[in-house]
């Protein structure tokens, strides 16, 4: 099966086994105080914690390479990073449940385009109307890929392959050309900064939405259904497991993020644009390198974000060093790529041991 | 068709109705014979293309449609081999235009000859590079081919820095071979037909051909009943690589240019044909005679949305409808 770096990682605290099967895992190993309890925590997220070290090392090798480096070139950062990190999050999610979303970066134009031609010559108020019926979008566009996978039994990249038409033909009815408008509030609510200059409202806002979405789900049934399906199909059906029903749900909350990241594109830029970003690939570049198996079932959402940003930093780095962009752009697929074979040479000699 | 299943539970562990009257005897003849329905709907789809626009259907019609599927085709046969064993090659369309972008732009410098040598010695390298990624170091052939796709984009407009001045031209032959017709037929087909013909031959009776429904069945019994799964799939990857190297000179005699982003529309149709054909995704079932179905089918109704004078959006939209429907009623005939 597919290679997967080794890692599981969960919004949650180590409060209860995070890994393959929850519905039977066994019981925790006795608890040898503090230093034991780190030392669990530390090898479940060996990934994740393995990300955090290598995103810090780039800061500084950032600043090393561009001493001007600072509190303006991570807020840059963060508005940059903020849409891939909301889309990486989502792809995570489909693809814990043992599913792929190939229509993202359709899902998200088809969002923008809705939210900016909504708000063309409205009020700031009716903004607000907007967002929520942004989020309903997102959520009925995930909720019916999932539904026609489930429905159709077609396998899912088959599906998202052809309503990655669907969606994006959809959001060129809507808007044929970039345009529409976006309300000054929600413009403010990412650019710049809150407080100190060291925190971006852009990362502040990412945690949030993240944060509100993902984390009651993930301590619910359904968060542990999702890990479950994503793990091994038939042994969570036997135990009881609504198995059509969760794979809609995870969708609906990928679908739920997508049109998120596609609304906070249109608020960055001021406009919607009908045509597909590149997402699609970062998305699922993020989910890799971040520590998702894309066999479903491990992983979480805060190795792919932190993935995003460390893909985003070394694209910065590059520039910085005088690397033309096209350069750059062969250089993080070659990254890419030496990450997912890595992964798959891990996998392998865990296999053999 | 190859590679029939045997009786198999469904998803959720419910076992399949057994085939009874004349409905069901229905299904039992499209389940093994697949192509009949393709087969009519690409019928359907040309009387439909008739009605819409009566007297389209002529020669001219003809062999345009056959010009613009066979490069299709071509590229149905990368995912269709590769999809036979469980994989899927998402490099093809970069792959495919960098062969015709190296071959336009050395053939000023080389000539046409080593140009195409060039062209296709590049393509088959990015084959073996996902082949190591996918068949040695076990990188899932999704991610390591949509990886080595970019890679190989990048690198063709780093290239293009460097030949900006030589030029561009798609040498005669390939003009001829691309969009030239003899005695009232492409001759694309020259090329085409052998092919076809040996890769149909080859998934039948070759040894090799046998190994990859082996390997995209069950790989653990393949490798404990002695295949040498690395090799298999490396191979595969790097004629994966060539076959969409020679889609790329193909097309570019077509369209008699070469761009940056010549055969990048061509991707998702190529799976689309694919899937269409009645190739599993998850490998061990399907062949290449749905598949060049597919592209033709493919091929007609991309006309009939022209003709039609469909505005892109709705066209995209009915594209995917369609995908999706063939899809899934092809997973409801054959009760996988």
């Amino acid at each position: 099966m597919s290679p997967s770096p080794p890692g599981s990682a969960a919004t949650s605290p180590p409060a209860g086994p995070a890994g393959a099967r929850p519905a039977f895992s066994p019981p925790p190993p006795p608890d040898h105080g503090f230093g034991g309890r780190l030392r669990r925590f530390a090898h479940r997220n060996a990934w994740v914690i393995g990300l955090w070290v290598l995103l810090v090392l780039l800061l500084v090798v950032t600043k090393l390479i561009q001493p001007r480096f600072g509190a303006p070139g991570i807020t840059a950062l963060a508005l940059a990073a903020l849409p891939v990190a909301l889309a990486a999050a989502g792809q995570s999610v489909a693809v814990l449940a043992a599913g792929i979303d190939l229509s993202i970066a359709s899902m998200m134009a088809l969002a923008g385009v809705v939210a900016a031609s909504l708000m063309q010559g409205e009020s700031e108020a009716f903004a607000v109307l907007v967002v929520f019926a942004v989020v309903a979008l997102g959520l009925a566009m995930g909720a019916v890929n999932g539904a026609l996978v489930v429905l159709t039994r077609v396998p899912d990249i088959i599906v998202t392959l052809a309503m990655l038409f669907v969606w994006g033909g959809a959001a060129l009815l809507v808007m044929k050309t970039p345009g529409g408008a976006v309300a000054e509030w929600l413009r403010n609510l990412i650019s710049g900064t809150i407080g100190t200059v060291w925190a971006p409202k852009a990362l502040l806002l990412l945690a949030a939405l993240v944060a509100v979405v993902w984390i009651p789900v993930r301590r619910s049934a359904l968060g542990l259904s999702i890990y479950a399906v994503g793990s091994d199909r038939q042994a969570a059906f036997r135990s009881g497991v609504h198995v059509g029903r969760t794979k809609v749900a995870a969708y609906a909350i990928t679908g739920l993020f997508a049109a998120l990241a596609g609304l906070t594109v249109t608020m960055s830029t001021g406009i919607g644009a009908p045509l597909p970003g590149p997402y699609l690939l970062a998305s699922i570049a993020a989910v890799v390198l971040g520590g998702v198996s894309l066999a479903g079932g491990r992983g979480g959402l805060i190795g792919p974000i932190v993935a995003v940003f460390i893909l985003r930093l070394v694209r910065a780095d590059l520039t910085f060093l005088g690397m033309d962009s096209n350069l750059a752009t062969v250089f993080e697929g070659a990254m890419l790529v030496a990450v997912v074979m890595l992964g798959g040479l891990a996998a392998l000699r865990e296999r053999r041991a | 068709m190859i590679g029939r299943r045997a009786e198999t539970a469904g998803a959720d562990g419910a076992p399949r109705r057994p085939a009874a009257g004349r409905g069901d005897r229905l299904l039992r003849l499209m389940r093994d014979h697949p192509l009949i329905p393709l087969l009519l709907l690409l019928l359907l789809l040309i009387l439909a293309l008739h009605l819409a626009r009566p007297g389209i259907i002529n020669h001219i019609w003809f062999t345009n449609t056959l010009k613009f599927a066979i490069p299709l085709a071509i590229l149905a046969a990368c995912q269709t081999l590769t999809m036979i064993t469980g994989g899927i090659d998402l490099s093809v369309a970069a792959v495919a235009t960098m062969a015709s972008f190296v071959m336009a732009t050395q053939t000023p410098i080389e000539g046409p000859f080593v140009a195409v040598l060039i062209a296709l010695g590049a393509a088959s390298f990015a084959g073996l590079v996902s082949g190591v990624g996918a068949g040695i170091l076990r990188v899932h052939p999704l991610i390591m081919t949509l990886g080595m796709g970019l890679v190989v984009a990048g690198c063709l407009t780093v290239y293009q820095r460097s030949v900006l001045t030589s030029g561009s031209a798609v040498p005669k032959e390939f003009a001829w071979l691309g969009s030239g017709l003899s005695f009232g037929l492409p001759n694309s087909l020259l090329l085409f037909v052998p092919l076809a013909a040996f890769i149909l031959y080859a998934l039948r009776r070759f040894g090799y051909g046998r190994l990859l429904y082996a390997v995209g069945d069950n790989e653990t019994a393949a490798r404990l009943a002695g295949v040498p799964v690395r090799t298999v799939l490396v191979v595969l990857y790097v004629v994966s690589g060539f076959l969409a190297g020679v889609a790329g000179l193909v097309y570019a005699g077509l369209i008699k240019t070469a761009s940056l982003d010549l055969v990048d529309p061509f991707l998702l149709p190529s799976v689309a044909a694919a899937v269409i054909g009645g190739t599993s995704i998850y490998g061990g079932r399907g062949g290449y005679a749905g598949s060049i179905v597919g592209a033709l089918i493919l091929t007609v109704l991309t006309t009939l949305l022209t003709v039609l004078q469909m505005p892109e959006a709705a066209r995209q939209i009915l594209f995917g409808g369609i995908i999706l429907a063939v899809a899934a009623a092809y997973t409801r005939i054959t009760g996988e």
